[in-house]
């Protein structure tokens, strides 16, 4: 599967990342000579094989519902680049 | 007093808990070979005043008769993992002045065992490089050049910078994470050994996630006994990562038995590859008659999804690192561009921050999970891994242990490869261990025509990474590698 100038970005936009048009056809040659190296993996019959979901077998561990660290607001904000009064500020989202 | 930046770990812990010389003399000795090794760009941030600060408490106590395991002994930590009020970007500009408020828990364990931190190290921008060309921070100069050549070449990566400091003597170890070869490729690249212990071993609590089904953390030292004492201090069940295996960690350094009398050791069929460079051939030929001269046994087995390996990595983990790497945004750390709304903001910041290797790896995996091209992408690639995983399972029952090259090529200079194919074909030895979530480990084991340094891979059982040191060690001692980059830095 090849994938053109448009799905490039549409890509982008889905990864949040600008890309400007004259990076697209850099980009778009890129990406599809990864994705046609890819395709060799077609010749592999998986039928009936599970898809792998852990490369070691455990077995989940649950631990209790509790606050193990917390109200330490300034600590969590100190590497944000734009705070006010412990709060992350960002562009104005709701008109 | 001869230069102690030459001491192994296990020599340096020798030495100091009789006394030969201080911590801090240890200390500052490496600080000034530091100094002297700028041009090899190895560190992004040198913490020389934390260093001495170490140093002397190793020293108190030292001198109470109450050292702990890595007592005074000087490290280089890889800028992948936290470390409290230090610099820690993970080579990337979209991190720019991040100091995390914690401590990965690796790190936290060499320090609670008296490990010294020296610095920062550099490496491929998130991990995603085999050259350390991506860093935001530049290149890393390998120690080692071609003969009668004065052509830098890459040290390889991810870890580049942990394996250039470790053989440049500018620490006596060093932390690195290895996703798809991220600590054997370069190991081999420098003549160090690199080993990437099992999924699970060590917590990734702190170490900023590349590829999270696949990154493992693991050290890069100068030989085998050195890397066997670093992994015993690195790994820990730890509750703060719930993949991190509830076993005990056993001592890896008593695993030195000398001894590998009736061991069985498997030679993948598939890993001699066309165009397979005849000195790797070679090599690779003398480690399985070194190990039989030890009394192993030589079995061919047979691995038939090897080469499908690469390919699904790069579904993989690709799909992994655009979800883990979505957080950075502008909002919470690191950089941040203006934009006339939240969301030409999150694009500015993101194409601004992040370098070309790491947008292309990030769009693969938006691509991959994105609607309608999830199963035939991203499943796909999952039951491939399963039947990588099968593969290594049947081997199990007939070899103890995997003996491959660690790479297809040795070094290779800065800009020689700029297909990104290209690249990741670097990684064709190391990355089905990660796919299974085995333990591997590279070993320097000669020196191609040019004189630059090759290696071999032993694969291991999962959690078996005792197996692999005692394997490793009679191998480093059959292979009497003794040559050193020349000094000319």
């Amino acid at each position: 599967m090849s994938i053109d100038r448009n799905m490039v970005r549409r890509i982008a936009k889905l990864a949040r990342i600008r890309v400007s048009e004259e990076d697209l056809p850099r980009l778009e040659g890129e990406l599809n000579s990864i994705l046609k190296w890819i395709e060799m993996l077609n010749e592999v019959d998986t039928t009936d094989v599970e898809p792998m979901t852990s490369v070691v077998k455990m077995s989940i561990k649950m631990r209790d519902d509790i606050v193990t660290e917390g109200q330490n607001p300034a600590a969590v904000t100190a590497n944000a680049p734009k705070t006010e009064d412990n709060f992350y500020v960002v562009p104005k989202v709701v008109e | 007093m001869s230069d102690l930046t030459s001491l192994t770990i296990s020599e340096a812990r020798r030495a100091l808990r009789k006394k030969e010389f201080t911590a801090l003399e240890l200390t500052d000795a490496y600080l000034a070979a530091m100094e002297q090794a700028r041009i090899l760009n190895a560190y992004v941030a040198e913490t020389p005043e934390q260093a001495r600060t170490m140093a002397k408490e190793s020293d108190r106590r030292l001198a109470q008769g109450g050292a702990r395991p890595l007592e005074g002994i000087p490290l280089g930590i890889k800028d992948l993992f936290a470390t409290k009020g230090v610099h820690t970007q993970a080579c990337s500009h979209v991190l720019h002045q991040f100091k995390p408020a914690y401590e990965s828990t690796v790190s936290a364990n060499l320090f609670n065992d008296g490990a010294v931190m020296l610095g920062k190290l550099n490496m491929d921008e998130f991990a995603m490089g085999s050259s350390n060309e991506t860093s935001y921070y530049g290149n890393v100069i390998n120690p080692w050049r071609r003969k009668g050549s004065n052509a830098a070449l890459v040290p390889g990566g991810s870890s580049g910078g942990s394996a250039t400091a470790v053989a440049a003597h500018i620490c006596a170890a060093a932390t690195a994470t290895d996703t798809g070869g991220s600590i054997r490729q370069p190991a081999a690249f420098t003549a160090t050994v690199g080993i990437k212990p099992t999924y699970g071993r060590c917590s990734r609590w702190g170490i900023f996630a590349f590829a999270s089904s696949l990154d493992q953390a693991g050290p890069i030292a100068r030989d085998v006994r050195d890397a066997a004492i670093m992994l015993k201090s690195m790994a820990s069940h730890d509750p703060k990562d719930t993949t991190s295996a509830d076993l005990p960690v056993p001592d890896y350094e008593a695993a030195l038995t000398g001894n590998i009398k009736g061991l069985r050791v498997g030679i993948p069929k598939e890993y001699r590859m066309e165009g397979m460079p005849a000195d790797i051939d070679a090599l690779w030929h003398k480690g399985a008659e070194w190990l039989k001269a030890q009394g192993a046994e030589i079995v061919e087995v047979s691995l038939p999804h090897t080469k499908y390996a690469l390919p699904a990595y790069y579904i993989v983990a690709p799909a992994e690192a655009s979800s883990n790497l979505a957080r950075y945004d502008g909002v919470r750390y690191g950089l941040r561009e203006t934009g006339d709304d939240v969301i030409s903001m999150y694009e500015n910041t993101r194409a601004k921050g992040f370098g070309r290797e790491v947008q292309r790896r990030i769009m693969i995996g938006t691509y991959v999970l994105s609607a309608g091209y999830y199963d035939a992408y991203y499943v796909k690639a999952q039951k491939i891994r399963t039947l990588i995983k099968r593969d290594f399972d049947e081997a199990w029952n007939k070899v103890d242990v995997i003996l491959t090259p660690a790479t297809p090529n040795a070094a290779f200079a800065p800009g020689e490869i700029t297909d990104p194919v290209q690249m990741y074909l670097n990684d064709i030895f190391t990355v089905t261990v990660n796919m299974a979530g085995l333990p591997g480990i590279a070993i320097p084991a000669g020196l191609d025509r040019a004189g630059l340094p090759l290696a071999l891979q032993l694969i291991g059982k999962p959690f078996d990474e005792a197996t692999l040191f005692r394997t490793a060690h009679l191998m480093e001692a059959a292979a009497q590698f003794t040559a050193r980059p020349e000094r000319w830095w």
